[in-house]
């Protein structure tokens, strides 16, 4: 009989393989437009002109900004970081070679490299004649969109996606009905240094009637030092729409923890759909800790129709600290809301991460699957709120949480809150905690599979339910990044 | 005694500073004391009390001990010859008998100094409950401890402290009725209870709170179970304004185990809190939770449970479930089980329902000709009835069962 796979070895895989496993820790050489570090009315001011927005957007920001002043930077998660010094950043940096470019051709050849590199198809041209492209892709590159393709074919559909900050041009109208509208700007300390400092971001929307014929993408690349990152992104489907958006991001190997504060906020209409997936790959810090961003991201997607539906999928193996929480407003009847999350956190990675459901509207149903994986030292914990209003006759919630132990030096942590007003409604809740059991393994060993296939498979096993909502084009990618961030690391 | 004025004084400046806790507090954000700490209580006097046996769900024989207000009163207790070494009997009295036993063990458990009520109770010990059992004895028949509140014409309150010490070996029963007598003003019970239950010892533990709709109940119970312990607690709560039940189990030894459940039923504006923690310090330990509500009229469950396996506590079993019946529209529930879990080779779960009888079961009855009432009755009775199961002494058992169906005859 062969030996049950030996933990110290195992571990050592792991470590050989979290050395080599980040490979967008690249840094881009290019000349960058900065703002000077720091954080007063003037950066505002600054970024304000530099995007050229009127002066409604301005005096939002400004709102925001002297709201965040009054605020204290929230505690209650389980995370732990030295203090930020908020005015030791720069808020704005831009590649210098890229003012409102016309076409693909202007882009700078070095951000081309870049993007080919991290593998993002930004060239239209790379498409076989005759074929229906699959996917729409909005790259943004520290602050600023440097790239959105098939804009053109999307235009024909009367589909708007660009860069928030072209919107804000060309579509005041709708920028300024919905900026804020789901998540206002006091909402939270994070969201409000958002609205106060936000860049650039993508913007979506969908007509009537109109399902997206692509997936729509956008790709976030922080490449600059010592700068935070606050993108914004709003997604709006009219009536009887249907999108699927995916987003991805990777950041360079820096030995200083950098921000991202990001805010996305999602309007589904009366029979509308929103897919939303993301593929979270910050840089999360070497072995040791040190390094990582810190993501500090704010989402959530306001169900205001009857029958429509908002679903998020996240799969988030990146960043040092994730403190995130994508959540749904359910406010037209018998809309629904869907969260399905995988968190992997390895070495010295803490993840605070989950969902709220807010059930105001008549049959309205949420369902909620969250897998975390620890391993080394990290942390992980789900954090979620139910809330069923009196007037949401009918509600329906399913919320199961699991929770994978590898190594003794991690911690996983769940946290759901169940509040209920209204005796129709239903709501369970279920959450386990345990390790790959030996008998898995050996099972798998048994049949000739190595200790990382044999993990690999148990891993991705057990976050199935997860993987299958991604669209196909980011399910092949997660899958593999599940592996590398954990095979081997059982014993 | 000196030891014993520094305790209290200590937390009677601690509580000084904290306050009452307001619901901006994690701990307690579901639950408001606003009414509770702006109402002008005074302390209770020693009072004495007929008391109306027949009215307990009494179970003899046993060794009774009657509390009024917080005091003993030993000529309406019945402590029949309880075997040698054990002490069964008021706090005054055996802090005056065994000083140095109370002293070695009253606030070594309950020693949070967050803890705003349990500061307030040990500030103001003055009476309560003493059960010790010497090394490898066990007591046969059950003790009842008979908490008894009277009605007065001002707000009353009494901070009844409640010590168990079970040495290795040893076993007991211990059957908690917490009543109100006549009505009256407010009243508030603030109750603190710590348990040292020692190697393979075994604590029976049941507790039913039925005090009057104008009380206030609060209760904290601190108890540490060492190596192969055994605890096994109940709590049926029917009464009160507002009450909260808070459990911290440390299990300590390797191989303890403790089962913890309980029944909730209210109506009117009432509110139960039932909190529990459970710390699995070390390895092979064992935890099982089961908290049922029954929720009618305009009232409040809250149910915080959480397990914490620390990072030696490897090959931890612990399971915890809470589920909640909302009876009418403006009934509501909070719920907040929580797992922190540092230890990699475990077995955890929770579990949380809330939600209407089912419709199935219903549907079942129904169609075999039974009446919508007699059917929601059959469910609401098989539902508390399977927690209520959950008690391994059976007069327990029973007397429960009869309880929780005579409260919904009630309403």
């Amino acid at each position: 009989m062969s030996p049950a796979p030996n933990t110290s070895d195992t571990l050592d895989q792991v470590k050989n393989i979290t050395d080599q496993k980040y490979k967008y820790g690249f840094v881009t050489e290019i000349e960058s437009d900065t703002a000077p570090k720091g954080l007063t009315e003037d950066t505002i001011r600054f970024i304000s002109a530099k995007k050229n927005e009127p002066q409604w957007l301005l005096d939002w920001r400004l709102k925001a900004f002297r709201h965040w002043l009054t605020m204290k930077e929230p505690k209650w998660a389980r995370v732990a970081y030295p203090p930020i010094d908020y005015q030791d950043a720069h808020y704005y940096s831009a590649p210098k070679s890229t003012p409102l470019k016309k076409s693909l051709d202007e882009v700078d050849p070095e951000l081309l490299r870049t993007y080919e590199k991290l593998g993002i198809p930004i060239k239209e041209q790379e498409l076989l004649a005759g074929v229906e492209p699959t996917i729409a892709v909005d790259a943004v590159f520290d602050s600023v969109s440097v790239a959105t393709t098939f804009k053109a074919k999307l235009h024909e559909k009367g589909i708007i996606f660009c860069p928030i900050s072209e919107a804000v041009q060309t579509h005041p109208e709708l920028v300024k009905q919905y900026l804020g509208s789901v998540v206002p700007y006091s909402d939270n300390y994070f969201a409000t240094l958002n609205s106060a400092v936000f860049t650039d971001g993508s913007f979506v929307y969908i007509p009537k009637g109109v399902r997206c014929p692509m997936e729509l993408s956008t790709y976030f690349r922080i490449n600059a030092a010592n700068t935070g990152q606050f993108e914004r992104t709003l997604i709006i489907a009219d009536a009887g729409s249907y999108v699927s958006y995916l987003e991805g991001c990777t950041a360079p190997k820096r030995d200083e923890n950098q921000l991202h504060a990001a805010v996305v906020e999602l309007v589904a209409h009366d029979d509308a759909q929103i897919k939303y997936s993301t593929v979270q790959n910050w840089y999360p810090g070497d072995e040791h800790g040190v390094g990582g961003i810190y993501n500090f991201v704010t989402k959530r997607g306001a169900c205001r129709g009857v029958n429509s539906k908002i679903s998020w999928t996240q799969v988030e193996t990146g960043s040092a600290i994730t403190w995130k929480y994508p959540s749904c407003i359910l406010q037209g009847d018998n809309s629904v809301g869907e969260f399905y999350s995988v968190a992997i956190t390895n070495n010295y990675q803490q993840a605070d991460t989950g969902t709220k459901m807010i059930h105001i509207g008549r049959n309205t149903r949420s369902t909620i699957v969250a897998k975390g994986i620890s391993a080394g030292r990290a942390q992980s914990t789900y954090r979620g709120l139910v809330k069923i209003m009196p007037k949401a006759i009918g509600a329906r919630n399913h919320t199961q949480c699991d929770s994978l132990l590898i190594g003794d030096k991690c911690g996983a942590h769940t946290v759901p809150y169940i509040e209920s007003r209204n005796k129709s409604a239903k709501i369970e809740h279920e959450a386990t905690t345990a390790k790959i059991s030996e008998e898995q393994l050996f099972y798998c060993r048994q049949r000739g599979l190595t200790p990382e296939d044999a993990v690999s498979l148990i891993v991705n096993g057990f976050c199935r339910e997860v993987l299958k909502e991604l669209p196909m084009e980011f399910a092949v990618e997660a899958q593999k990044l599940v592996g590398i961030s954990l095979e081997g690391s059982v014993g | 005694m000196t030891w014993l004025d520094t305790l209290r004084n200590t937390n009677r400046s601690r509580f000084a500073e904290l306050g009452f806790p307001k619901t901006g507090q994690e701990a307690w954000r579901f639950t408001n004391l606003g009414a509770l700490a702006g109402t002008p209580f005074q302390p209770a006097p020693p009072a004495f009390a007929k008391v109306a046996i027949e009215t307990l769900p009494s179970v003899t024989p046993s060794h009774r001990l009657v509390f009024v207000n917080g005091f003993f009163c030993a000529n309406v207790s019945a402590s029949d010859i309880l075997p040698e070494g054990v002490i069964a009997g008021g706090l005054a009295a055996t802090l005056n008998q065994h000083p140095a036993l109370i002293e070695a063990h009253l606030g070594k458990l309950a020693h949070d100094t967050n803890h705003a009520p349990q500061a307030l109770n040990t500030a103001h010990i003055a009476d309560g409950a003493v059960l010790y059992v010497p090394k490898g004895v066990r007591v046969a028949r059950p003790i009842e401890l008979v908490w008894i509140g009277t009605g007065a014409n001002e707000p009353l309150s009494w901070h009844p402290r409640l010590l168990v010490v079970l040495e290795p070996g040893s076993e007991a029963t211990l059957i908690e009725h917490h009543l109100s007598l006549d009505d009256g003003a407010a009243t508030f019970a603030n109750g603190v209870s710590e348990l040292a239950v020692g190697a393979h010892a075994r604590l029976h533990h049941y507790k039913v709170q039925r005090e009057r709709n104008s009380a206030f109940h609060l209760s904290t119970v601190a108890g540490r179970l060492e190596q192969g312990a055994y605890y096994e607690g109940f709590l049926l709560t029917l009464g009160a304004k507002l009450s909260r039940n808070e459990i911290k189990l440390v299990l300590a030894g390797p191989g303890a185990e403790a089962k913890l459940s309980g029944a909730y039923l209210v109506r009117g504006q009432q509110l139960c809190d039932t909190t529990t923690l459970i710390d699995h310090a070390t390895a092979h330990g064992s935890s099982q939770q089961l908290f049922k509500g029954v929720i009618d009229g305009a009232a409040q469950g809250v149910f915080q449970g959480k397990i914490l396996v620390r990072p030696d506590a490897q090959k931890t079993n612990a399971h915890q479930l809470s589920r909640a019946l909302l009876l009418s529209d403006d009934a509501r529930i909070d719920a907040k089980p929580e797992l922190e879990i540092h230890a990699d080779d475990v077995k955890c779960s929770h579990g949380a329902t809330t939600g209407d009888l089912d419709d199935d079961a219903m549907f079942y009855l129904r169609a075999r000709g039974i009446d919508q009432d007699s059917a929601r009755s059959l469910l609401i009775d098989a539902y508390v009835n399977e927690v209520i199961a959950e008690i391994t002494f059976e007069p327990v058992r029973e007397a429960f069962e009869a309880l929780a169906s005579a409260w919904r005859y009630a309403g």
